[in-house]
């Protein structure tokens, strides 16, 4: 196993004489992710819908949550009754459907943080405990992720959700559980393959404690795949997210989540169909930046798939 | 061989019953006593409270109820809804085949467009169909299916009338359920009208259930496909002068079909949690469904034994898978 | 192949002889809300698992259709004695059972079927009482093991039962659809079988409408009952098409895919109301909403103080946000479909200025602080709590009263509010037998005022009490009818509740549907029902 694995491995000497400097690391990984102009615009399409819902409270025209009871449905200003007050229209109790939409931008790209940040933590810690010091605590851990995986991710999110209670925060919390297996998997699986590599052994033979070992020496060479993992989670979380605000257990209303916009306003799908096709439109368009993001840094920085 | 499926099969047991054990915590921890949410405002006094839960086993000590539950679940007893009063597994298999029938049409659906569509990408590679299939099937994948479904019904059902917006089957028939898959049922009774009604009904959530599935197929069948038609043999099979049409029929396909086939099969869970929003949003009378009016009405035995029957079946096919593949591919069979 | 064709055309015929249209059968398609529990209303508690029992059973004396009064049912005719303790029944002679599956009855109801009835729910050792969880939630809420001494068989049509005590609302309980009549030959057979469950999933009665088939989840068939002795019903079947979505209810009442449809999205009401192929009927629900102020807390102990809270929320205000057309105002605590209804009463008008002034006579010029608890689920007289809540809470402080909302897990909810623990909450009740009593006694009486019971505000007020308890021992409707008027005007003086609203109740109807009149207990009745 350890001999497959060497043969990857930079030359324990380095070479006497470097006729060019190889180019920075980052460089070299933007030169290739430049390449992928799908992966450029996700990025881009991201970093907008970043600043909108940085600046949510400043540019959405009014508050999401004020209900103007005067104009109940209103359609988008390019259909017939549509105004330039309401862009997008309104929803069934007059709410801005643009405003909605921009401050439930910040909830998506929140929940996604958060659901990454957290399951990163955990997966990231079991996978390194399972990685590194193997025998038992391996096998539980493993085992343990195993039957988590083998529950449909909506399924068991759906019960952890019933469990917590409706809400943003157990939303979120209760789809971080479902995707824990997947880093700790990766983690994992890039620990093992890294921890019998020379310079490992040189570090654990300099005396180099378990501690040192796993969080400085072993993590910065198994980054790779998880970046690309946590931006792909950043697109299930919001998809999870939403299905369960969908399923009513979720953000609860008025949150102007857009999963929960979606379910709160199904009843008027057929009077206004605007309340129903912008949500769903945010969510496909984040879904996908992400997606597309993921991609890109995963052809940009896994050397096999570099051509 | 013998030995292989052995040890897979030996690995699976204490999954199970790790899924046993989770199942059991997870639904003792949801709030809201089902006798309590059963009776409402009028409220149920003291002593016929403590009668039902010690009818129901739940004035036990928790490791007690776990043990009786695992031994009862061994037996083949998932124990009875609150709700109906009827077996759990009963209910689940009168409602299982819908979600079965539905599920399959969703992967046939997936199958056998992602198939030709990932294959040609492939062979046409850096195409503009190429680039097509591959923005589809992101966009497929990234898709949020409870609406995706909604825009479909908004569109076909309601706008051109085309598909019904909701069931399996029109009421006008009436079909006796011999095998529960309403396509094979109204076959057999030689309903052909049934057959149709039955058939049209599908379309619409085939069609959103396999839209990631088809996504994720597409994808897979290209990027095995290009692997395998960079390897040595391929190029030495084209060197030869094969036609570029048996290469890859003969050679590159059969080899890329082995991933594909096994992501076909891990599609199974994806598939069952995605029939939740799926039956939702067309009122099908399936499993998914079934388990979300379980978490409303505190259902706990449904719900216990809905999940743990589900994430058994997805081991099952996972575990089918697993040894297939290891039977396909002996390079794997071998390692361990 | 062929053999299994064969098979199947059986089947088949009996398909067809449910969808053919040739003889023109008339059915009627009712897109109901959702799945029954069981096919036995002695075990539940919802109206979604009573109207799928309704067309089979028959009960001993029932509600006229559209109304709260008795009239006969399976029995004929009555007699109560002078000391209002024993009821003789006598039965309808000729009553058929249905024949369904393979059973085929030998004879026709009688006193054997009364009693093995009642006595599944009311003794520990029938050997149906433990069956299907033997939950007979009702039957234990209506007291009836209490109530009952004895039933007895005088001869094949006569029943006498006799009471412990007099209880004028008895006669209205047995027409509570807890108290069908089923078949003891029919269970018996089953017994025999050893499937003694199938009693409560394959429903044989001797009602209007007789059991086909039920699809879980998804359609429910009936038939007309060719033997029923009120005559062949004028449809020949009833479908039930189990369809969730009020929005899709909708559609499929537009599209002609069923005739009737329960509970519109209130937001849809409107334009039924403009559609020319619909009916919309509409009626107010036997049920109200209320805040209860527990009159054994400070403030609340001061009657000055529930008046000025009274007069200090705006109540049409929050039934029009809330509740929308789906709820009028209350202002007594039994709705007005209920006879007794006081509607002389005068509400409490919102009126800030004279509420802060009250308050200031009883001490309070500065308002006070409160716990205001709201349900976390939705009910049938208050579809959304935390919302009417937040109105509250906005109106009280304008008089300087600071209300924190409470919520709880709905059963630990209810369970706190009996006990007595809030101060402000809010809660409401569905009416079961139509008899102000199930209102006035059961949530205002002494009696309930113990902690634990259903007088969440725990005032017992001894003119209130006298007046209910005295029109619960008298089976002159015309003097309890004066005495629970009295009643009303006591409460409404000493304002142990903030009354918010009672529901209304709508429903969809197809054009050509004939005869259908609506329930005021919420149930769905389609006897006497016919299209054009």
């Amino acid at each position: 196993m350890s001999a497959e694995f060497s043969t990857n491995a930079e030359p324990a000497t380095p070479e006497p004489v470097a006729v060019s400097r190889p180019p920075h690391p980052l460089t070299e990984f933007w030169y290739h992710f430049r390449q992928n102009k799908g992966a450029l615009g996700g990025l881009v399409v991201i970093l907008l819908i970043a600043l909108i819902a940085i600046f949510a409270g400043v540019i959405a025209p009014h508050d999401p949550d004020i209900q103007y009871r005067d104009a109940i449905l209103t359609p988008p200003v390019w259909q017939d009754g549509g105004t330039w007050t309401y862009l997008l229209g309104t929803d069934d109790i007059g709410r801005d459907m643009l405003s909605r939409l921009m401050y439930g931008a910040r909830l998506s790209m929140m929940i996604g943080l958060i659901v990454v940040t957290l399951s990163l933590a955990v997966g990231l810690g079991l996978g390194l405990i399972a990685g590194f010091f193997g025998g038992m605590a391996d096998v539980l851990i493993m085992r343990g992720m195993d039957i988590l995986l083998a529950l449909p991710s909506l399924l068991l999110a759906v019960v952890v959700a019933a469990i917590l209670g409706p809400g943003l925060v157990n939303a979120m919390l209760a789809v971080s559980v479902v995707v824990i297996p997947h880093y700790a998997r990766l983690t994992r699986a890039a620990v093992m393959a890294e921890v019998n590599k020379d310079y490992v052994i040189a570090s654990r033979v300099a005396g180099a404690g378990p501690m040192r070992l796993m969080l400085i020496v072993v993590l910065p060479n198994c980054l790779a795949p998880l970046i690309v993992q946590a931006t792909l989670g950043f697109s299930t979380a919001i998809l999870d997210a939403a299905a369960l605000g969908f399923l009513g257990l979720g953000a609860q209303p008025p949150t102007p989540e857009w999963g929960t916009m979606l379910a709160s306003s199904l009843q008027f799908l057929q009077r206004a169909p605007w309340v129903v096709t912008w949500p769903g439109i945010a969510i496909l368009v984040t879904v996908l930046a992400f997606n597309l993001l993921g991609d890109g840094l995963r052809d940009a920085l896994d050397p096999k798939l570099k051509r | 061989m013998l030995r292989f499926i052995l040890t897979r099969v030996s690995l699976v047991i204490p999954t199970f019953l790790g899924i046993t054990f989770l199942t059991f915590i997870l639904i003792r921890l949801v709030p809201g006593d089902p006798i309590e949410v059963r009776v409402g405002e009028r409220g149920i006094a003291p002593e016929r409270l403590a009668a039902f839960r010690h009818e129901l086993g739940l004035d036990q000590p928790l490791w007690q109820q776990f043990l009786d539950y695992v031994g009862h679940v061994l037996s083949g007893d998932f124990g009875l809804s609150l709700v109906t009063h009827n077996s759990v597994l009963s209910e689940f298999l009168t409602l299982f085949p819908a979600t079965l029938e539905l599920a399959l049409c969703a992967m046939l659906f997936a199958t056998l467009i992602g198939l030709p569509a990932g294959i040609l990408a492939a062979v046409k590679r850096g195409s503009l169909f190429d680039h097509g299939v591959m923005g589809a099937s992101l966009t497929g994948y990234s898709m949020p299916i409870f609406w995706w479904g909604l825009l479909l019904i908004l569109f076909f059902s309601v706008a051109l009338g085309w598909t019904p917006v909701s069931g399996r089957l029109d009421l006008v028939y009436y079909v006796e359920p011999a095998t529960g898959f309403m396509l094979i049922d109204t076959l057999m009774a030689g309903d052909y009208d049934a057959f149709r009604s039955a058939l049209s009904h599908l379309i619409l959530p085939t069609i959103v259930l396999g839209t990631v599935p088809l996504a994720v197929v597409a994808r897979m069948t290209r990027s095995a496909m290009l692997e395998v038609l960079g390897e040595d043999y391929i190029r030495t099979a084209r060197a030869k002068g094969l036609a570029d049409g048996r290469v890859i029929g003969m050679h590159a396909l059969r080899n890329a079909l082995i991933p594909v086939v096994t992501v076909i099969g891990l599609q199974v869970g994806t598939l069952l949690g995605g029939a939740i929003l799926t039956e939702t949003i067309f009122s099908w009378p399936g499993v998914g469904k079934w388990l979300i009016e379980s978490i409303n009405r505190r259902d706990y035995p449904a719900l216990q034994g809905g999940v743990l029957l589900i994430a058994t079946s997805v081991i099952l096919v996972n575990l089918l898978v697993d040894v297939l593949y290891g039977v396909l591919n002996p390079r794997i069979r071998h390692a361990r | 192949m062929k053999r299994i064709l064969l098979g199947a055309g059986l089947g088949m015929a009996a398909a067809l002889a449910l969808s053919a249209p040739a003889q023109a059968a008339k059915t009627l398609v009712y897109c109901s809300e959702g799945s029954p529990e069981n096919f036995n209303p002695m075990l539940n508690t919802t109206g979604t698992s009573f109207d799928v029992a309704l067309p089979v059973y028959n009960n001993l004396v029932q509600f006229e259709h559209g109304g709260t009064k008795v009239v006969p049912g399976l029995a004929e005719s009555w007699t109560i004695s002078d000391d209002g303790l024993v009821y003789t029944f006598k039965l309808r002679a000729g009553a058929k059972w249905h024949s369904v599956g393979d059973f085929k009855p030998t004879r026709d109801a009688n006193a054997d079927d009364v009693i093995f009835s009642f006595e599944r729910q009311w003794k520990p050792d029938h050997p149906f009482h433990k069956i299907s969880g033997g939950a007979y939630d009702y039957f234990n809420d209506m007291a009836m093991p209490k109530l009952l001494k004895s039933i007895e068989k005088v001869d094949d049509l006569t029943v006498k039962f006799t009471l412990n005590a007099v209880e004028a609302p008895f006669l209205a309980n047995l027409a509570m659809p807890f108290a069908p009549i089923m078949s003891a030959e029919y269970a018996a057979m089953l017994l025999k079988k050893g499937t003694p469950e199938k009693l409560d999933q394959v429903p044989v009665g001797t009602g209007p409408f007789q059991f086909v088939a039920y699809q879980k989840d998804a359609v429910i068939r009936y038939k007309a009952f060719e033997q029923y002795w009120g005559g062949k019903q004028p449809l020949d079947n009833l479908v039930f098409a189990i369809t969730p979505d009020a929005a899709v209810r909708l559609a499929k009442l537009k599209a002609g895919e069923c005739q009737v449809m329960p509970y519109p999205n209130p937001a849809d009401i409107d334009s039924m109301k403009k559609d020319s192929s619909i009916v919309v009927q509409e009626q107010e629900g036997l049920n109200v909403g209320y805040v209860s102020f527990n009159v054994t807390k400070k403030p609340f102990d001061d009657v000055r103080v529930r008046r000025a809270v009274s007069m200090a929320m705006d109540k049409k205000a929050m039934v029009a946000a809330v509740y929308q057309a789906a709820g009028v105002p209350a202002k007594n605590p039994i709705p007005p479909t209920m006879w007794s209804y006081n509607d002389s009463i005068e509400d409490y008008p919102y009126d800030v200025e004279r509420a802060k002034k009250l308050l200031a006579d009883a001490g309070y010029p500065n308002g006070f602080e409160t716990d205001l608890w709201a349900m976390p689920v939705q009910r049938p007289y208050n579809p959304n709590a935390k919302r009417i809540a937040e109105m509250m809470q906005a109106d009280l402080a304008k008089v300087g009263v600071k209300a924190k909302i409470v919520q709880y897990e709905w059963g630990e909810y209810r369970k706190r509010m009996q006990q007595g623990e809030h101060q402000m909450g809010m809660l409401g009740w569905t009416g079961d037998n139509g008899d102000p009593d199930n209102f006035l006694y059961t949530l205002l009486g002494c009696e309930a005022a113990r902690p634990g019971g259903n007088n969440l505000s725990k005032w017992c007020n001894k003119e209130f009490d006298d007046l209910v308890v005295q029109a619960k021992r008298t089976n002159d409707i015309a003097a309890r009818t004066k005495l629970y008027e009295q009643a009303q005007v006591i409460f409404k003086e000493e304002a142990p509740w903030y009354t918010i609203a009672h529901s209304v109740v709508y429903m969809g109807l197809a054009k050509n549907v004939v005869g259908y009149k609506m329930d005021p207990f919420g149930i769905h009745r389609f006897e006497g029902v016919d299209l054009k």
